[in-house]
């Protein structure tokens, strides 16, 4: 019956395709997550009235910040290509595109870290503080902690959109699901692989968006 | 204990530098819950911090326990941090972590095994009478219950000291005496230096030995609390005095009599430690002939000794009443002429 309804359709390419997103998306989003919460935290912590205020620094990575999240992703694979030749050694498939992808997401990511770390209550980083708490005691033990519920809702954001970046990346050579709604699908006409491509896509995103909801809720003690 | 010498701390702003605290030097001894009174923007604040460098003096020195602050390295700092504990008006607790955790937390930072961290907890939880809720998260306790935990985390590295930042300011009157009680019970427990800022007379009244009073960064006036009660100086104490001996309802009626009988005298009697028991008003009707009419009166407790207050109204000959009024103040109590005009 598959068949009849989706002739074009080569469910073992499918499989393929849907691996290499999937690997894609998980090693980004991972990259992305600890790239995005180091740059985050420095931002704020650099930012005025914390720990290491530093006007100068703060602004430098402030600014590298808004730059690359401003560059339209599409723009920056081709931006990226000879830096992703120099270190990965090809241009095509789905290692070439990670690059890209982290260079991309890791920034987005970043700003919504330090939004999170602003809402930590000014008091609880005073308190840690009048204990005697250190630089890096506070960083593991109060504003990580008491921002997990954003930073988890952020990566959950981010990650969705990643996986939106991984088709895009597909157009330019990357492989996975956008890649095979591209060729196959849209330039040899055949819409019900674009079709299929489509809903596994969302499938994705729908068990990333629950999967972060469920988990933003159980750490919400507030 | 703690020595303050000649601090000061100015903070720069956009509209220029601000004095918030000028050219203060106290002395608090071991074992003594000292009060700092003064409204909001008088620097009480940035004072009490400076007592564990969260800000540090712009000049001068602060000692406690004998080690000059501002000289400790970040590392020794830390580790003097860990016997000046502090607790806050909006408690601060973390709301990711259990109150058994949040207790457990400064006892992380100074490195003590878990065995003895979790047997140090259960102690504290039995002290500030939170058996039971170890597992509840901040956000399912009460405000008492929240400022408990705070307590408890505050004590649980042994301090010698601890700073209170408002700390039953965001409480209820009720919350507030049992969160007192708890504080005068650690201090005798424990004989722990408790330095706390408040706003409210009635918590310097109810559990501080000494006072310092603070208006636009400086202390204007400090003494025993009897002591202020029974002398203050300074327009500002007498303010704050109000609050807890002179409501408003009673100015308002002493007002009102004061325009009904202009030819009458209301007198203020203060009785301060055991002379709370003389019989003046008996020897006043005995001994002149004027009739005395009584108005309010009221007897609190302090730390050191009880005070009252008693508000009479003495009408007859003119000459009668000063001479009445003269005899009152041979006595041993403070007597004050009430003057309303208007």
């Amino acid at each position: 019956m598959l068949t009849n309804l989706f002739p074009h359709v080569e469910w073992d390419a499918i499989l393929d395709a849907t691996y290499e997103t999937l690997y894609m998306s998980a090693v980004t989003i991972l990259a992305t997550f600890i790239l995005g919460l180091i740059l985050g935290l420095v931002l704020f912590l650099t930012g005025k009235g914390n720990m290491w205020q530093n006007r100068f620094f703060n602004g430098i990575i402030a600014a590298v910040i808004n730059v690359f999240r401003s560059i339209p992703f599409i723009i920056l694979i081709i931006l990226l290509l000879p830096f992703t030749n120099a270190i990965v050694g090809d241009i095509i498939g789905a290692d070439a595109a990670l690059p890209a992808l982290i260079i991309g997401a890791a920034p987005f990511y970043a700003r919504m870290v330090e939004i999170g770390l602003r809402e930590v209550d000014r008091g609880v980083i005073e308190a840690a503080r009048s204990m005697g708490a250190g630089a890096g005691q506070i960083i593991f033990k109060v504003l990580i902690p008491e921002s997990l519920p954003a930073l988890i809702s952020g990566i959950t954001v981010t990650g969705i959109a990643i996986i939106g970046y991984t088709a895009m990346a597909g157009i330019v050579g990357a492989g996975g699901l956008g890649n095979m709604a591209y060729l196959q699908g849209f330039q040899r006409d055949q819409t019900d692989v674009t079709f299929v491509a489509t809903v596994i896509i969302l499938v994705i995103v729908f068990v990333i968006q629950i999967i972060g909801d469920t988990v933003t809720r159980r750490l919400d003690k507030r | 204990m703690i020595t303050l010498n000649a601090v000061r701390k100015v903070f720069q702003t956009r509209n220029g530098p601000v004095q918030a605290v000028d050219d203060i030097s106290l002395r608090i001894e071991q074992g003594e819950i000292f009060g700092i009174i003064g409204y909001s923007g008088a620097g009480k604040s940035t004072l009490i911090r400076m007592l564990n460098m969260l800000e540090r003096p712009s000049t001068g020195t602060v000692s406690v326990a004998g080690q000059d602050l501002a000289a400790l390295s970040n590392k020794a700092l830390r580790k003097a941090r860990q016997e000046i504990s502090m607790i806050f008006q909006h408690f601060n607790l973390l709301w990711s972590r259990t109150v058994a955790e949040n207790i457990s937390f400064p006892l992380e930072i100074a490195g003590v095994s878990k065995e003895e961290r979790k047997k140090r907890v259960a102690e504290l939880i039995t002290l500030v009478g939170l058996e039971g809720r170890g597992d509840s998260y901040p956000s399912q306790l009460s405000g008492g219950q929240k400022q408990r935990v705070g307590i408890a985390r505050a004590l649980a590295n042994n301090p010698k000291v601890l700073l209170c930042d408002e700390a039953t300011s965001a409480l209820d009157p009720k919350t507030t005496d049992s969160i007192l009680n708890l504080l005068v019970e650690i201090n005798k427990k424990l004989g722990l230096t408790i330095v706390l800022i408040t706003h409210e007379m009635n918590v310097i009244r109810k559990i501080c030995h000494r006072v310092a009073v603070m208006e636009n960064g400086k202390v204007v006036e400090q003494g025993p609390v009897l002591e202020l009660f029974k002398r203050p100086k300074q327009l500002i104490t007498k303010d704050f005095l109000k609050q807890v001996v002179e409501p408003e309802e009673t100015t308002d009626m002493i007002k009102q009599l004061a325009k009904a009988k202009p030819e009458s005298k209301i007198i203020q009697l203060k009785f301060i430690g055991g002379h709370a028991e003389e019989p003046i008003i008996t020897s006043v009707i005995r001994s002149f002939d004027v009739s005395v009419n009584i108005l309010q009166g009221n007897v609190s407790q302090t730390q050191n000794g009880p005070y009252g207050t008693l508000f009479i109204q003495l009408q007859g000959e003119y000459s009668e009443i000063e001479r009445a009024v003269a005899f009152m103040h041979e006595q041993q109590v403070e007597v004050e002429v009430m003057a309303y005009a208007d």
